[in-house]
């Protein structure tokens, strides 16, 4: 009988039982005997660095090969869906922007698109308004792709690609703290428009980092793709093919590998992507390997409809006409951080009690919104993000709730795994690129 | 227009108040220990009549009426299982009675001219105070093959099953646990109905619109900021 000081060990009803703290799997083997047979029952997680944020898998082996697999979710649950329901429509998109925070420019759109839609002003939007959309939701998915390639990378063993990917992603963080202020949660869509207009600063930004990061993908590539040991933890593992993952759900990049290529992008178009022009990657190897080649192009992609949007943008209004939704006041960045522009104060304090009255009933109450219910989907970086919102004609939404791609697609853990061995299962969930934040809302 | 009532006759109960029901009266929070409205205007007794979604007359539009024939034509039983249709914005919504909706499902799912191979979203929505039958599952169906969104939706009463469509769709499988978890909805032939989001030892359903939302009073700059669901609410 074996214990050191990070393994400890007790006799339970059940069993026997270890509590593993660092790397000491070897006084585990060494204490169970080889020959008994026994199965053996590994909780990993809730907090375990390669299960991406709390989640915790219930793992049951025979030797190394994972005969089952329980995911258990729900150690992020924040209420974020119930809590929508006591603000009005305008402050939603500062609580939907915290579900996956990897992808808020993806969570604030759809929300915007979906109160939009139960407005009906969908096609009131303004062309700069969606091409900003565009332009953000796009470079949002490359910064969500970066930090994929970068945990993933670490979980496989490949640490530098770790410090690569997220020196890469500040470089988009630094785009949207120029625009918004925020590095994330940004709060930056709103219904009806944008909470500010693109800076020149920001458009230079955006200019620099699409001659930059093509460059950096090329090192990566070479990096990782002739790399036997990426290769062999990767080809061949955690297949899931069309039919599984259409049973199971399973959208955007893991059902791309599959070879089917579905993107909403392109076959149920919004906010103008039907004028761009990009190809939707796909593998045919079903694995973690064809999921690693389809987000890279994916990337690619993504900076050719950035580079579209950035030659399309015009001078021009990024609220809607309707002076019954549009926000009042026109942001602007003071000394004590952002706030309503001094013009506007000036105007509403000193001259016109009538604009006094409309922006403070719009800002306390907020607009009506027609009673009904919609789902509006769209290509997040991890899949379909779906928002089915219900208005009963009040301020506040009657329901909001989120069909979040990393939900549902944590639900192929089991079928990816169950059978493999114990270190396919850390790269089958990576690869899945589950966001927990955005799993249990 | 009138609303009809929930109680008469041969139209189900709660499917002639579609999305959204009724409202539940808002408790009073007035600024000043005001009950009632509140209002002195004396326009207080002018009531907005609340827009009941009835059914939808032919023809609907777009591809709904294709997707409604192609129903009826696999699914004979389509006159029994369906309550009512409403299309609003665009969307076709098909109002199933609860002990149909695996079959149609399953339909929706298998026939050639349907195809809807993917159940993108199962969510509940809770229409306290429009009728008993205040819970309303809906699922949101996507055709590939031929680019489509349907909305199924069924309304039940506390406390009465609902058919699980986890044998058609298993990814409704976390989906309904979900909503068991939030709403209270239980999901029969569920292979493993329990909590999924809130712990296991729970007490309460959290997305129901009676359920409190809780919280604490916080202090800022010395003032006191009630939790959200006691502040004043515009309406």
């Amino acid at each position: 009988m074996t214990t050191s000081e990070y393994a400890t060990e007790r006799e339970t009803t059940e069993g026997r039982v270890f509590t593993v703290t660092g790397g000491d799997w070897d006084s585990i083997t060494s204490s169970v005997d080889p020959l008994s047979n026994e199965k053996i029952v590994v909780n990993m997680g809730p907090q375990h660095p390669s299960t991406h944020g709390v989640l915790r898998l219930v793992l049951e082996l025979e030797g190394e090969t994972v005969t089952e697999v329980r995911p258990v979710i729900g150690y992020l649950h924040t209420g974020i869906e119930k809590n929508l329901e006591y603000r009005n429509w305008t402050q939603g998109v500062t609580f939907v922007t915290r579900m996956d925070y990897l992808a808020n420019m993806s969570n604030e759109t759809a929300y915007c698109l979906a109160v939009e839609k139960l407005l009906g002003v969908t096609d009131q939007i303004t062309e700069r308004t969606n091409t900003i959309r565009v332009l953000f939701m796009e470079l949002q998915r490359i910064a969500s792709h970066l930090v994929w390639l970068a945990t993933t990378g670490m979980e496989l063993g490949a640490i530098s690609m770790m410090l690569y990917g997220f020196r890469e992603r500040e470089y988009i963080l630094d785009i949207f703290e120029e625009t918004s202020g925020l590095r994330m949660n940004n709060g930056y869509i709103r219904p009806g428009g944008l909470a500010q207009d693109l800076p020149e600063s920001a458009v230079r930004k955006i200019r620099d980092f699409l001659k930059y990061l093509p460059k950096k993908l090329k090192e990566y590539e070479a990096m990782l793709s002739g790399q036997i040991i990426w290769q062999q933890r990767t080809q061949g593992v955690a297949v899931l093919d069309v039919t599984g993952c259409l049973a199971l759900g399973i959208t955007g990049p893991v059902l791309r590998s599959a070879g089917l290529p579905w993107d909403l992008r392109k076959t149920m178009p919004y906010c103008g992507y039907e004028t761009y022009e990009f190809d939707v990657p796909t593998a045919t190897t079903a694995d973690v390997w064809g999921r690693y080649l389809v987000r890279m192009a994916e990337i690619r992609e993504s900076l050719k409809i950035v580079e579209q949007a950035l030659d399309r943008l015009k001078p021009g209004p990024i609220w809607i006409d309707d002076k019954k939704i549009a926000w009042p006041a026109q942001l602007a960045i003071g000394t004590d951080g952002l706030g309503n522009s001094l013009e506007h104060v000036a105007k509403i304090m000193g001259q016109s009690m009538e604009s006094l009255i409309h922006h403070f009933k719009l800002v306390t109450e907020g607009f009506r919104v027609p009673p009904g219910q919609v789902y509006v989907g769209i290509e997040h970086p991890r899949g379909e993000l779906g928002v089915h919102a219900v208005s009963d004609g009040g301020t506040h939404p009657y329901r909001v709730h989120y069909r979040e791609p990393s939900f549902v697609n944590l639900q192929a853990i089991p079928a990816m795994a169950e059978g493999a061995l114990l270190a396919d299962v850390i790269a089958g969930g990576a690869s899945l690129d589950p966001v927990m934040g955005g799993c249990d809302r | 227009m009138s609303i009809q009532s929930g109680t008469d006759g041969d139209v189900p109960r709660g499917a002639e108040l579609g999305a959204p029901a009724q409202t539940p009266p808002s408790p009073d929070k007035g600024m000043f220990g005001v009950k009632g409205t509140g209002d002195v205007s004396g326009f207080g007794r002018l009531v907005r009549p609340k827009p009941a979604a009835f059914g939808s007359p032919r023809p609907y539009g777009e591809y709904f009426d294709d997707v409604y024939d192609a129903l009826e034509e696999a699914y004979p039983a389509i006159a029994e299982a369906i309550e009512k249709v409403v299309v609003d914005r665009a969307e076709l919504t098909l109002h199933v009675r609860p002990e149909h909706i695996a079959e149609v499902c399953q339909v929706m799912r298998d026939d050639a001219s349907l195809r809807f191979e993917l159940c993108s979203s199962v969510d509940g929505v809770d229409y306290l105070g429009s009728d008993e039958r205040r819970f309303h599952v809906a699922y949101q169906l996507t055709s590939m093959t031929y680019r489509r969104r349907v909305r199924l939706e069924v309304a039940v009463a506390d406390g009465v099953t609902v058919p699980s469509v986890t044998r058609v769709y298993p990814t409704a499988d976390w989906q309904e646990r979900e909503i068991y978890d939030m709403f209270g909805v239980v999901f029969a032939g569920h292979p493993n109905l329990t909590r999924i989001l809130m712990p296991d030892d729970w007490e309460g359903h959290p997305q129901r619109k009676d359920y409190p939302l809780g919280g604490v009073p916080v202090e800022y700059k010395g003032a006191e900021i009630p939790p959200p669901d006691q502040r004043r609410v515009y309406q």
